[in-house]
């Protein structure tokens, strides 16, 4: 079945909105981990340095999925992979 | 192909690497690229900045003042943030995480200054992956034994039953790819917003828009260079695991 190049496109941008959908859970997570982090730093303000740090490192990991995401958004959008 | 994704009006949306000038390479078709261009531009600052350092370094002073001042701030502040992470490896890595932080700070806010950030191409940010997987395993094969590699490969099963070690060898070959796309689609995501904020607002976006290039410029790519070099570090340090003292 051929299909033409506005219908794939279409269904492309779909995907690629579908994609950022992996952004819910990054959110939740770095929430848990900032609002732990104020916690920490409510119970021991002395260390609040070290726990900024700890707290950026860890949200960064976290943030991966969400980027892996967006990537997988950006080349539906941007490369076109389904073109070819 | 000029329909569909580009909202319609405005064709001065930009966020590709576009291909300046062509030339061949051992029968290659081989291009340089405004990454390759923005890259050099970094490259020449970072260049007169150390030059620059240097000269004022061996014509210090015992009371650093002005510029000498800054450069061992920016110094003692490098070799504390490794120092604080590493322990007793420090030493042997301040070189390689202070060149590649200052490195990734520079390229990463480069934004600020016109170009397209160098590390918004995925084959400047692979290859700091790369090196930092290479330094990974070449500390784990020098600092441990192989026994205890063999053993940390099949980590939650017992050693002879390796099971789990195609899934450990995956996560392995999984960090220098998520560290480089971590950095690569934090600064990508910052340029496109960029890119969409000028070229689909036009005269809207007059002054406003500095407060975002402080967000998506200055403060991500601040965080992504510090979390790449502090992950890198615990990488290595992980990797050398107890037996640093040994050879050091």
């Amino acid at each position: 079945m051929e299909f033409n190049e506005n219908f794939i496109l279409g269904c492309s941008a779909i995907g690629a909105g579908l994609a950022l959908i992996a952004g819910i859970g990054p959110g939740v997570g770095q929430g848990i981990a900032a609002g732990h982090a104020a916690a920490a730093v409510g119970r021991n303000p002395g260390a609040k340095s070290d726990i900024t740090s700890t707290m950026l490192l860890g949200q960064a990991v976290a943030e991966t999925t969400g980027l892996y995401g967006l990537l997988v958004a950006i080349l539906l959008l941007f490369v076109k992979p389904l073109l070819w | 192909m000029e329909h569909g994704i580009w909202l319609s009006a405005s064709s001065d949306i930009d966020v590709m690497v576009h291909g300046i000038l062509k030339y061949s390479f051992f029968g290659h078709e081989v291009w340089i690229t405004t990454t390759q261009v923005s890259l050099l531009i970094v490259v020449l600052i970072l260049a007169g900045f150390s030059i620059a350092a240097g000269r004022a370094i061996r014509k210090g002073t015992e009371v650093p003042g002005g510029f000498q001042n800054v450069v061992e701030l920016i110094v003692e502040k490098l070799d504390g943030m490794v120092d604080s992470t590493m322990g007793k490896n420090a030493k042997k890595y301040y070189n390689y995480i202070g060149t590649v932080f200052i490195f990734l700070l520079v390229s990463n806010i480069s934004g600020l200054l016109g170009l397209r950030p160098p590390t918004a191409d995925y084959g400047v940010t692979f290859p700091l992956g790369v090196m930092t997987f290479l330094l990974i395993h070449y500390n784990e094969l020098r600092y441990q034994k192989p026994k205890d590699i063999w053993k940390d490969k099949c980590s939650p099963l017992p050693p002879w039953l390796p099971i789990w070690l195609p899934i450990n060898i995956i996560s392995d070959v999984a960090v220098p790819i998520s560290l480089s796309l971590r950095l690569f689609a934090n600064i990508l995501s910052g340029t496109i917003m960029m890119a969409l904020v000028y070229g689909l607002l036009g005269w809207i976006a007059t002054i406003w828009p500095a407060a975002l290039h402080v967000y998506f410029d200055l403060f991500s790519g601040a965080i992504q260079t510090y979390v790449f070099c502090m992950l890198t570090m615990t990488y290595i340090s992980n990797a050398i695991g107890d037996g640093g003292d040994v050879k050091a």
